[in-house]
């Protein structure tokens, strides 16, 4: 063999990009409409991942600041399914148990709040008006939005405190003792408003009343309705296990406990199933911007088959003409996708900001993004890169 | 040798024959010129000499390498490093410069930029062109652009020069600077083979094959 065998036709692969990026820059207005189909697909697709992981982050910050150790307690219901009461000595016997560091039970009343006297009394506004003691709001993780909770005071005079819902519906903005409601035609003083309960909303719509008031006023029910408890957080399901024969010895199974926080819980996997939704529209619009690419890479390798046979002539193999197209058509997807993390990330944080959430956005999307853009580039490259380097040389010299 | 063909047939998909049993030895620093009307098959014949095809029957050697017997790589190794090419239509990529568009004559050699640049200027000094080295091709006139493909098939020092209607787009003192040069690049010993259907410009090469419907029919010398 004379020495012509030997010599080999090589393209580093440093070189190979700096051809492709060539091949990019010679159309740029075209690369970038192209880039801009892969950019909006994915940065469609990460604003949804931040925009969620940043609410998700919210909500757990949420929960992690109200605390996963709040129980309630509650009646349930019997073997013919009917409601069941808790039993008086339930509250003082799970305010005796050891791991238990704070309840606070709630009594229900029949009476209704209205603003005056003078309100016909079917618009009672939805509140209820409720019997608690005065360690409610430290229990629930909660505090004043205005004036004071009930108080040894309280327990003696007519004082009400409004939750966060109940207030707005009474159109009371703040609470200074001045304002006087009527609850079962008795004049209560107005002594304060609570922000609103995240971990229970249930709270926000309802009046709170003085145990001794309430017995001493109304015919107050013996039973609790609900008890709020505060356990120890390392111990919160021993002493869920544990709350129901405290509180009805005779009949546990008639005693219903639950975790609040849970909700919350499963809000933030909620919102999490509602990401996946958007991900898939997400998911079209990149199968679009491929589409996209690949067209474009086609027309390219119609309107480049001079180069292509000049290429050839230079001494490109196939392989050389199929890996530059194919590296063309990767790399003008993976700047689309680093772009769409860009624009993505920043939709993120204008989110985040205008709702004073934490900006979040996962390191998986940010790994993903350029990733799934080089993946798209590459497989809606094949078919272009194949067709450029199956074009016979002579043919491509003679375009 | 330089390049020998024998018996060489190429058929085209409908049985179009380009080449006919054309035979032919080319020795080592010749001058040729292939001369015949269109269609006569003279571009079939450069691009079987370039290895840019292989012929459908018959035995092609380039520069020691048998066409039927060696690999696409091989082809394509000995196109980029043995064998330099000199368009009609000049193929100069307009997003480069007038040296990059040289130096990427030695692209797939496997030769770093910075020694592919340096023999880009050489050859664009040979070819009376240093003082354009940073122009785009457009800015160029068509005998410059000329000038610029031949220095890209020259910056590799190649062993073999094919040349397709050189002085094609040119007028005629332009053509006739560039055929000059071609025959004085050739004098430093590369075999220059040149395709026209102009029988001056053939007159002007000490051989002149001439071709006509795909067949050889005159070899002349002198």
């Amino acid at each position: 063999m004379s020495t012509a065998t030997r010599d080999r036709a090589r393209l580093p692969p440093h070189e190979l990009l700096a051809v492709a990026g060539q091949g990019l820059r010679t159309r740029k207005l075209r690369a970038a409409l192209s880039a801009l189909g892969i950019a909006i697909g994915i940065g469609a697709m990460v604003a949804v991942v931040g925009v969620s992981s940043s609410a998700q982050a919210n909500l757990i910050a949420e929960i992690d600041s109200l605390g996963t150790n709040l129980l309630t307690v509650s009646p349930g219901q019997d073997d013919f399914g009917n409601t069941t009461n808790l039993p008086t000595t339930a509250v003082p016997m799970i305010g005796a148990m050891r791991d238990v560091e704070g309840d606070a039970p709630i009594y229900q009343l029949s009476q209704n709040i209205y603003r005056t006297a003078f309100v016909p009394t079917e618009e009672t506004g939805g509140i209820g008006v409720e019997a608690t003691s005065d360690n409610l709001p430290k229990v629930v993780s909660t505090s004043m939005a205005s004036g004071h909770f009930l108080n040894s005071v309280s327990n003696r005079y007519p004082e009400v405190v409004l939750g966060s819902a109940a207030a707005a519906t009474l159109q009371i903005p703040t609470a200074n003792g001045n304002i006087l409601v009527d609850i079962g035609n008795q004049l209560f003083a107005v002594v304060g408003i609570l922000k609103p309960v995240a971990i229970d909303s249930s709270l926000n719509p309802e009046a709170f009343i003085s145990l001794p008031v309430a017995e001493r006023l109304f015919a107050l029910a013996p039973d609790a309705a609900e008890i709020y408890v505060v356990s120890d957080q390392n111990t919160v399901n021993y002493v869920s296990n544990l709350l129901p024969p405290t509180a009805d010895p005779a009949d546990p199974s008639g005693v219903s406990t639950s975790r609040p926080s849970s909700v919350l819980q499963a809000r933030a996997a909620a919102q999490g199933q509602f990401t996946t939704l958007l991900l898939g529209l997400g998911a079209v619009a990149l199968l679009v911007g491929a589409i996209g690419i690949a067209n474009i890479m086609v027309i390219s390798v119609l309107e480049r088959r001079g180069e292509i046979g000049l290429r050839r002539a230079l001494g490109a193999t196939r392989r050389h003409v199929t890996i530059q197209f194919l590296a063309e058509s990767a790399l003008l997807a993976t700047i689309g996708g680093a772009v769409g993390l860009v624009i993505g990330a920043g939709a993120t944080e204008i989110y985040a900001a205008s709702r004073s959430e934490p900006f979040i956005v996962p390191l998986y999307a940010i790994i993903a993004a350029p990733a799934a853009g080089l993946l798209i580039g590459a497989l809606s490259g094949v078919y272009p890169a194949m067709k450029a380097a199956r074009l016979s040389p002579t043919e491509a010299l003679r375009a | 040798m330089s390049v020998s063909l024998s018996h060489v047939d190429k058929l085209y998909p409908g049985d179009v024959a380009a080449l006919r049993n054309v035979s032919v030895e080319i020795a080592r620093g010749e001058q040729v010129a292939v001369v015949g009307p269109s269609g006569s098959g003279k571009t079939t014949m450069l691009t079987v000499l370039g290895t840019l095809e292989r012929p459908s029957t018959g035995e092609v050697s380039v520069e020691g390498l048998n066409l039927s017997e060696a690999s696409d790589l091989d082809l394509a190794g000995l196109r980029a490093h043995r064998i330099g090419f000199v368009f009609q239509a000049f193929h100069l990529q307009e997003s480069m410069s007038v040296l990059d568009n040289v130096a990427n004559g030695m692209l797939y050699m496997g030769v770093a930029q910075k020694d592919r640049r340096a023999a880009a200027r050489q050859a664009l000094d040979r070819v009376g062109l240093s003082h354009r080295v940073d122009f785009r091709p457009k800015q160029l006139s068509g005998g410059e652009r000329q000038r610029v493909a031949i220095a890209r098939a020259l910056a590799k020092r190649p062993a073999i020069v094919l040349a397709d209607e050189p002085t094609g787009n040119l007028d005629s003192k332009s053509g006739g600077e560039i055929l000059e040069l071609l025959h004085q690049i050739s004098d430093d010993g590369a075999t220059l083979v040149l395709i026209t259907h102009d029988e001056r410009i053939a007159a002007s090469f000490p051989r002149r094959l001439q071709m006509h419907d795909g067949e050889l029919i005159g070899d002349h010398r002198g």
